[in-house]
């Protein structure tokens, strides 16, 4: 997800537009890439390319026959053409409720200052690290049968399309205020105030100066939250009922459930089609941001609000902020300790033995937050690996090829993980590369949706390092080499951490492909979650809360620690 | 003995050329200012002098050694630049240490000249600070501080004052300049400011699109501007066509007494607002005072001849006519310079 924010033009020195560099050099720049380029180009092609093409072929290739009259077939069933419709329409309709919910809140939040503001701004960030299994079970705690509003008023929203949307709206709050509130609160407000001594009014200032720098932002928001809306498949699966169903939702059963391939194949196909097209849209509007605009610190644009207009805009968002996202995770830990016997751990005790988990494992369920650790911990290290190699060659702006690079690196964010998952088993049970029955496979496969986290969050860090840096380095005597290791190493080492602290939350949350490929034995913490909510019995729906609770915690965790180091505001997160 | 030397370098971005045949030469203990407007491509020649920028045709020569396939980091010359470039994530002694970590100098060795240099700058003791924590002008010194450390063969200074306020930037240009003179440095600087350029240099170079306009002590300089557009680059505005014939030369100011040995025939004539003397409108050449602008000391005067484009000149205040009054003006032979055909 890119959520990119402008890069800072600097002023570049009269000197040294690429053109002008001397061949050798431009060809030692290009065989550098290159070299950069390779590890995580291999690691593509290896665990997303080929597990992706594999699952494609064996659902069009039957008897060594291409069978591409199955797609149209496909494409023309009233069942697929309703699931198309929905899945189009509940994305657009997700993200239009959460631009609307969130965009006062990204004003509030750039604008604004008020007494726990950091702390707010981590909260609201929670949901968008959450597995999807927990944002899922914390709004069928709220909504769903037994939920708070169903013992209240004997309301239930789980089954209805609203549930969805309000999930996706909790989900993806984070996304709107972080990408346009973090440009909001950079754009020089002394621009506005310019327009109104020039005789514009407060809106025809706001609507001809802000507005402007803002839109690619808010479109490049926007068309992230459809995205991630679009591939919905835990919020879903968990609150959708049997009448609700994505198309990821849709491969998954057709895979899992109905083992129709050729069905799958073909809507892993639409869909990856549907979302390339929005990561090209996407590219197209960060590219345009990066246009000239006038950045200051954020510090300087917040003030306390003055008036009682603002003050109600400041208590509506923080409103809107407690009800949809503190209430549902509050209610996620009270349904968790609302035991039979009263208040108290009971679920959370159940969860360190076997014979309590109601013959769902072979293992105790605590085990699994042990087994997401380890393998959210894995997965970072190859996330950050790949992702920063790939970070590091594309640091210099360049032609079509890098670009396509870069595009390529997003596609896991929107591609199926169900499909990645599946492919994972169908395709690397082979020799040399068998390792169906490696535990590392899981890890490799949360790696891949951590990689594009690990590139936005180190891009713009290193290409705002300047080089000119280097270039006093090596005045003073430093040898490239030895330029990258002072200059640029210092600086890149907290974005660093910021990325492998992004990586390690996505992983740990990464449910589509792990469901495929996890060990019954060795289950992860979503993937445990989920089975207790597949099962009946307040038992497995308490154990399912207190596994939720534990997971939304260790994210909680880690994403404070993040907000911690990341005293610069320098990513695109 | 010629430190630093220059051959018909060129360096191209594209059709545009930023430097076009540049010849120049630094002696070793002068200090060079380079100036001339934005753009003209003086950075660029500091650049290519560092090795940052490759010369496309050209040689640089350096104490003597051709440097074409010398990296940067080999070539021992220091530059200052423009914001300063200080590294934000080191203090300010482990800015100023950097390039005697690249040279392994010991340790101790390092540190007594950091504190050594540290107090050449006027900043005793500030090792430990952090660059955030420096004003504009402390920035300055420590990046020069840094530059002087690893004893350059030739220190290179681009735009060295341009970002401080007037009051800083006139001490400093004096304490650099006595600086320069105590360390015996070779001193290569670029600047837009001709202030900022006479009062550093030994010696100025005015470069205009790529070229060298004009070689000469700030004196010679600012006496004797070679072109027009070193006349205009330095503030002059009154110019004009001329036809010499001996001793004087006839333009639309009327008749103006030129230096002797003028060559006769059509030329472009300066004369500096010095050269404009007042006298009464009877005498002279008769003007409306069309604007003055008081400069402390003396007054600048704009005059308007009839039929013929404005004059500036400077008197002293008391003397100065009203806006509006007229006047008569005649002109000194001293102050007239015939301009060369340059630019």
């Amino acid at each position: 997800m890119v959520l990119a924010r402008p890069v800072k033009r600097r002023e570049r020195p009269a000197a040294a537009p690429e053109a002008a560099k001397e061949r050798p050099g431009r060809l030692r720049g290009a065989a550098l890439r290159l070299a950069l380029m390779a590890v995580p180009a291999a690691f593509f092609a290896l665990f997303f390319v080929y597990p992706v093409a594999a699952i494609v072929t064996r659902g069009l290739r039957i008897d060594g026959q291409w069978r591409l009259g199955r797609i149209g077939d496909v494409l023309t069933d009233p069942a697929v053409l309703d699931i198309l419709w929905f899945t189009g329409w509940q994305a657009a309709a997700s993200t239009a409720l959460t631009l609307a919910v969130a965009l006062p809140g990204a004003y509030v939040f750039a604008r604004f200052d008020f007494p726990g503001k950091r702390l707010l701004r981590a909260v609201v960030t929670v949901p968008f690290v959450l597995p999807t299994v927990v944002a899922g079970s914390a709004f069928l705690a709220l909504l769903g049968h037994g939920g708070l509003l169903d013992s209240l008023w004997g309301v239930r929203l789980d089954t209805s399309v609203w549930a969805i949307l309000l999930a996706h709206v909790f989900f993806n709050y984070a996304v709107v205020v972080r990408t346009v509130g973090g440009l909001w609160a950079q754009l020089d407000p002394r621009q506005e105030e310019a327009a109104r001594v020039l005789g514009a009014s407060r809106l025809a200032a706001w609507r001809r100066v802000t507005l402007p720098a803002l839109a690619p932002a808010v479109a490049a928001a926007a068309l992230m939250v459809f995205l991630f809306t679009f591939t919905s498949f835990g919020v879903i699966q968990i609150l959708g009922g049997p009448r609700y169903a994505t198309l990821e939702v849709a491969i998954y059963r057709e895979t899992a459930q109905l083992l129709d391939l050729p069905t799958a194949a073909v809507l892993t196909l639409v869909q990856f089609a549907a979302v390339a097209a929005v990561l090209a849209l996407h590219a197209w509007t960060v590219r345009r941001r990066e246009g000239a605009l006038k950045l200051v610190a954020p510090e300087q644009t917040a003030r306390r609000p003055q008036g009682a207009a603002q003050w109600a805009l400041l208590w509506g968002v923080l409103a809107v902020v407690a009800l949809l996202i503190l209430l549902p995770l509050a209610v996620l830990v009270e349904r968790s300790l609302d035991a039979p016997g009263g208040y108290g751990l009971d679920y959370y005790r159940a969860l360190q033995s076997v014979a309590d988990s109601g013959g769902t494992y072979f293992v105790a369920p605590m085990d699994a937050v042990w087994n997401s650790l380890r393998y959210a911990a894995v997965a970072t290290v190859f996330a950050v690996a790949v992702g920063g190699l790939a970070a590091a060659a594309l640091t210099r702006k360049a032609g079509r090829l890098v670009r396509g690079f870069d595009a390529l690196l997003m596609l896991p964010l929107g591609t199926s993980a169900v499909t990645v998952g599946f492919g994972f088993l169908i395709a690397l049970d082979e020799p040399p590369l068998d390792l169906r029955a490696s535990w590392i496979l899981v890890p490799l496969a949360q790696a891949l949706v951590g990689v594009p986290f690990v590139v936005r969050t180190m891009l713009p860090v290193l290409r705002a390092v300047d080089h000119r840096l280097r270039e006093a380095a090596a005045v003073l005597g430093a040898s490239p080499l030895r330029a990258w290791r002072e200059v640029d190493l210092p600086l890149v080492a907290r974005a660093l951490g910021v990325a492998a602290g992004f990586a390690f939350a996505v992983s740990l949350g990464e449910f589509g492909a792990t469901v495929f490929i996890a060990r019954p034995d060795h289950p992860t913490l979503p993937v445990a979650v989920a089975r207790f909510l597949g099962r009946a019995g307040q038992l497995n729906y308490g154990q399912a809360m207190a596994l939720s609770t534990i997971l939304m915690l260790v994210c909680a965790g880690s994403l404070l620690v993040l907000e911690r180091i990341r005293t610069d505001r320098s990513g695109e997160f | 003995m010629t430190l630093l030397r220059l051959d018909e370098v060129t360096v191209r971005y594209g059709e545009r050329a930023a430097l076009d045949a540049v010849d120049l030469e630094v002696a070793e203990h002068e200090t060079v200012s380079v100036l001339g407007p934005s753009g003209g491509g003086k950075s660029t020649l500091l650049r290519v002098v560092a090795g940052l920028e490759r010369a496309h045709t050209g040689r640089v020569w350096l104490a003597g050694r051709d440097q074409a396939g010398v990296p940067t980091h080999r070539r021992g010359v220091g530059l200052m630049f423009q914001d300063h470039q200080l590294f934000p994530q080191r203090d300010v002694g482990g800015n100023v240490a950097f390039g005697l970590r690249m040279r392994k100098v010991a340790r101790a060795e390092a540190e007594r000249r950091v504190a050594e240099l540290l107090e050449l700058v006027g900043l005793p003791g500030a090792q430990r600070r952090a660059i955030a924590s420096l004003s504009g002008g402390e920035q300055q010194r420590v990046a020069l501080a840094r530059a002087l450390a690893p004893r350059p063969k030739l220190l290179m200074l681009d735009e060295p004052l341009g970002q401080l306020d007037r009051g800083l930037r006139e001490r400093l240009v004096v304490e650099l300049r006595q600086l320069f003179g105590e360390l015996g440095t070779t001193v290569l600087a670029v600047t837009h400011d001709q202030g900022e350029a006479f009062a550093l240099a030994d010696r100025v170079v005015v470069m205009d699109g790529g070229r060298i306009a004009q070689t000469g002590t700030p004196l010679e300089v600012w006496q004797r501007p070679a072109t027009e557009f070193v006349a205009r680059f330095l503030g002059f505005d009154n110019l004009v066509d001329a036809t010499v014939h001996g001793q004087s030369a006839d333009t639309r100011w009327g008749k103006l007494p030129v230096p002797d040995g003028t060559p006769p025939g059509p030329c472009r004539l300066l004369v500096r607002p010095a050269g404009v003397r007042l006298t009464s409108p009877e005498k002279g050449l008769p003007c409306t005072v069309a604007a003055r602008t008081f400069r402390g000391d003396r007054v600048a005067l704009v005059l308007q001849p009839a039929g013929a484009p404005r004059l500036e000149a400077a008197c002293a205040l008391r003397d100065a006519p009203k806006e509006g009054e007229r006047v008569g003006v005649a002109f000194d032979a001293d102050d007239v310079v015939v301009l060369g055909a340059g630019s």
